[in-house]
């Protein structure tokens, strides 16, 4: 029985274009205060263009509304847990969002004089110094904007650090188990990718590790939690093969949520890794963007960090730009300085006791789900679980029901699905991370949900198959999409 | 909980952490702040900044006005706390709105297609560039001197690993244009791109007709990359080049100290499948009516891993809302007259000085002033915060300086710097 929802009324609404009429508009401006320039004298005829075809003109009430109906179609943190796995979906504090638009620092401009820029440059230092303290590391850059961005600026500092003893080396080693983003990334900084198989407990296996590194080996790039959600429990022996090679480890920070208060990358063995400050530290998804990638670092690879970088002397801040070892930049300026202000504010509202409270919250609440669940769906693996919970459909698949169908009709239930066929390891993987800012009352209903779709799938798969039923939108045909795509509006001809 | 799991005590789900992997202090970070102190410590850091002041700073980030509504809309909880939109059923409200985002950047820069967009303008240039070499399959990039700075460092640290040599193109020191002369001897048959910025880093609007005529006839792509997202409400659209690329925080997003802001990048139809990052596409659903989802995956990291178009995961959906609902507030007429005001604003400003290039300028211009740190010195004490010195990347302009002015630079301002300048006509 579906306990959490029940459905109301939807608002239909068109594309901007399509509601659109001439002459609305639904901007003022200020009386120009200077003589007027004729665009065509200045910028000379030809560089002018006529008008925008096909842009729109509506009026200030008409866009309210427009964005406002486009809002409730869209599921949120804020209607209800999330339990997207990997990419933690915890609460954004929305006092966050109030210190990101303080005057000073939403107008600042990246090239005002640095006298006028110490604020900034304190939020800056004072992130860079808790997230050293949270990981274990000795330095931090805060210039990456998304944890992609961060693993690339992670394995060209590596990159840098072995070319400056001699020799880069050619491969990358990803265990089977990584994102996608971490082969992806060896391949755009110069390196072969070699997958590295997982063993029957979802871990690095060492034999296979011990194997598969030698003198051309750059680096292992692994996660931990790995993407199973368990704790790779040889990761200080899996470090010691790479370092007695001259290789090193990249971690992939994504699971960090995991991990804060309770272990530090930089205790056991990690040589640099990011940090998605838009998951373990509550900054906002937005719908995808924008996040940041901080990057953390032990002091062997921080000549070789971004530029510019942070510099302190005699209680003055300024960026320092000589720095003759550096990979360079990885973007123009400092970085997402508005996702570090909330990223800060965050970890200031924790403190260092919260921030472990929150972890143990969090694996709290993974664990509660996996007993909850365990009698209804497959378990690939049994170790222990950290933060996130992996279960198969391996049961369902019998049925003819596979994890993505079980996702939709989770819809029905009021939740948004969990993570569907990740990671690659698992033969039909839900990937479970409920975070801690869910209640006990919340995830009994999700565990109530699932287990109720588990009966559904007993007694009428075919029904499951066609969910979701509630929503504006039935199920979308992707592949038509993905066939012939249409990716931008035109006016009928 | 505990009893259901069938622990006694919450720290018995970390026993089986090693030991030599284990915490075993408490962090050296302060006990949690209240609503209070966390507000106040902010606000006082940014009342160190520089509020009150005047600003001429341009050089890629620009201070425009952002309407009320926008903000509004960016903060419903709806578009501020969802997850990329890959259940496409609960997120329709984002996957429309993107694919608005989408047919906006492509009637604004002339190309046929645009995706979700990029993480800025600087890291849509070397995708721009990875994106050529794809498709051509040559592997030299030539790049204007007067693309920013910044951008061209980035350029530098994305190619440097990817067998892609890049090369820089000089300025005409007349019209502070590119220099034609330079392309022609430099272009070649193994140039995949030629990346030009328009206005470009000195405010000078380029020609594009002579040159993409020349990029095409050696087979190479034109790049066209904008930091200035404002001019495109009254220049030509560039549909010369094949590929746009820029930023958009000039729509709506505040200046915050660089970032986070958004990149676009767009292109022609038939280079589609080599584009990187997330794009919207239209569907329907099993009943028939128009729906929107996240298409062409096939392109991305999470199933081509190493063999992707790129690494991106992410686009920067809420900073490209923001800008969404600007373009839809200031429509076909606004932004073509908050356009004019820039251009007004700036020429009237420029009018003064002795400009340091003829070329035509839209909101920034360089200004031949002598001693640039001596004149901000000066201005600071007015409170103004003036031009931007070019001597760290230019250093034959060390003479000079790159102002810039928009609708929210107010004459009184505008005639304060030109009276300490001793410009007042």
């Amino acid at each position: 029985m579906v306990k959490k929802v029940r459905s109301h009324i939807s608002q239909n609404e068109q594309l901007l274009f399509e509601m659109s009429s001439p002459g609305k508009k639904g901007y003022q401006l200020p009386d120009l205060d200077v003589p007027v320039v004729d665009p065509a004298a200045a910028l000379g005829g030809q560089a002018v263009r006529s008008e925008i075809e096909g842009f729109p003109e509506v009026s200030e009430v008409e866009v309210i509304r427009h964005f406002t109906r486009l809002s409730t179609w869209n599921y949120a943190i804020d209607l209800g847990m999330y339990p997207l796995g990997s990419c933690t979906m915890k609460y954004n504090p929305r006092v966050n969002e109030q210190v990101a638009r303080t005057e000073g620092l939403a107008w600042a401009h990246p090239y005002q004089p640095e006298s006028l820029a110490q604020g900034m440059m304190e939020v800056i230092a004072a992130l860079e110094c808790a997230l050293a303290e949270i990981t274990g590391m000795d330095a931090v850059t805060l210039q990456p904007a998304a944890g992609a961005h961060g693993e690339m600026t992670g394995i060209l500092l590596i990159r840098a650090a072995l070319e400056k003893q001699g020799n880069p080396r050619k491969k990358v080693l990803c265990p089977d188990s990584a994102h996608g983003t971490n082969p992806a990334t060896a391949q755009m900084v110069g390196y072969d990718v070699v997958n590295i198989k997982s063993n029957d407990l979802g871990m690095v296996d060492v034999a296979e590790l011990v194997k598969a590194v030698d003198g051309d080996t750059a680096a292992l790039m692994v996660t931990n939690p790995n993407t199973v959600g368990v704790f790779e429990e040889h990761i200080v022996q899996v470090a010691e093969v790479l370092h007695s090679k001259g290789a090193m480890i990249y971690m992939d920070g994504a699971n960090m949520n995991a991990l804060v208060g309770v272990a530090r990358p930089g205790d056991f063995g990690v040589d640099v890794m990011h940090l998605n400050l838009h998951k373990t530290f509550s900054t906002p998804h937005g719908g995808g963007g924008p996040g940041a990638g901080a990057v953390a670092m032990k002091a062997h690879l921080e000549p070789f960090a971004p530029t510019p970088r942070l510099k302190l002397d005699k209680g003055v801040y300024s960026w320092d730009y000589n720095r003759p070892d550096t990979i360079g930049r990885v973007r123009a300026f400092y970085g997402n300085f508005g996702v570090l202000v909330r990223a800060l504010a965050y970890i200031m509202a924790h403190g260092g006791p919260g921030l472990r409270n929150a972890t143990m919250d969090a694996i709290l609440n993974a664990n509660y789900i996996r007993k909850g669940l365990e009698a209804f769906f497959d378990l690939p693996y049994q170790s222990p679980c950290m933060h996130e919970v992996v279960f198969s459909d391996d049961r369902q698949t019998k049925k003819g029901v596979k994890t993505g169908d079980i996702a939709k009709r989770l819809i029905d239930y009021g939740f948004h699905p969990y993570t569907v066929s990740f990671p690659l390891i698992v033969h039909g993987a839900l990937m479970i991370e409920p975070t801690e800012t869910e209640s006990k009352a919340e995830i009994d209903l999700f565990i109530d949900a699932m287990q109720s779709i588990a009966r559904e799938i007993d007694e009428d798969p075919q029904m499951v198959l066609k969910a979701p039923y509630t929503t504006r939108t039935s199920r979308v045909d992707e592949t038509t999409a993905a066939r012939k795509p249409i990716v931008r509006w035109k006016p009928a001809s | 909980m505990l009893s259901a799991i069938g622990v006694t005590h919450i720290d018995e789900l970390i026993a089986h952490i090693p030991a030599d992997a284990r915490l075993n202090r408490p962090l050296n970070i302060a006990t949690g702040k209240s609503e209070f102190d966390i507000v106040d410590y902010f606000r006082e850091r940014g009342d160190r900044g520089a509020n009150g002041f005047a600003s001429f700073l341009g050089a890629g980030v620009y201070r425009h006005f952002r309407p009320v509504v926008a903000d509004v809309i960016v903060q419903r909880s709806e578009f501020l706390t969802s997850y990329t939109p890959y259940q496409a059923e609960i997120a329709q409200g984002t996957l429309t709105q993107i694919f608005e985002f989408q047919t906006m950047v492509c009637q604004l820069t002339g190309m046929e297609v645009a995706n979700a967009s990029m993480y800025d303008g600087s890291t849509a240039v070397p995708e721009a560039a990875m994106m050529a070499v794809r498709i051509t399959g040559r592997n030299k990039t030539l790049v204007a001197r007067t693309v920013h700075p910044e951008y061209r460092e980035v350029l530098d640290t994305y190619t440097k690993h990817q067998g892609m040599p890049v090369a820089e193109l000089g300025y005409d020191a007349e019209t502070g244009r590119l220099d034609m002369a330079d392309l022609a001897a430099k272009i070649d048959s193994d140039t995949a791109c030629v990346i030009i910025q328009s206005p470009n880093f000195f405010g000078t609007v380029e020609e594009l007709d002579a040159l993409a005529e020349l990029v095409h006839s050696k087979g190479a792509l034109l790049v066209y990359v904008f930091t200035e997202a404002i001019s495109l409400g009254l220049l030509q659209p560039p549909s010369q080049a094949d590929i746009v690329v820029g930023e958009l925080q000039s729509f709506c997003i505040s200046p915050v100290y660089g970032g986070p802001f958004a990149g676009i990048i767009a292109t022609k139809e038939k280079f589609i499948r080599q584009i990187p990052g997330r794009l919207v596409g239209e569907t329907k659903d099993t009943q028939g009516r128009r729906a929107f989802c996240l298409t062409l995956s096939t392109r991305e990291q999470h199933i081509r891993r190493e063999k992707a178009t790129s690494n991106i995961c992410t686009n920067q959906a809420l900073i490209a809302l923001m800008g969404t609902v600007y373009l839809s507030l200031f429509g076909k007429e606004g932004l073509r007259e908050l356009a004019v005001q820039n251009l007004s604003k700036a020429h009237y400003l420029g009018g003064h000085f002795e400009t340091r290039f003829s070329g035509a300028y839209f909101n920034e211009f360089v200004a031949r002033v002598g001693d640039p740190e001596a004149l901000n010195a000066k201005l600071l004490e007015e409170k103004i915060i003036g031009g931007l010195p070019l001597g760290r990347y230019y250093p034959e302009l060390a003479d000079s300086m790159l102002l810039c002015a928009t609708e929210m630079t107010k004459r009184p301002e505008m005639d304060k710097l030109l009276a300490v300048a001793g410009r007042s006509k």
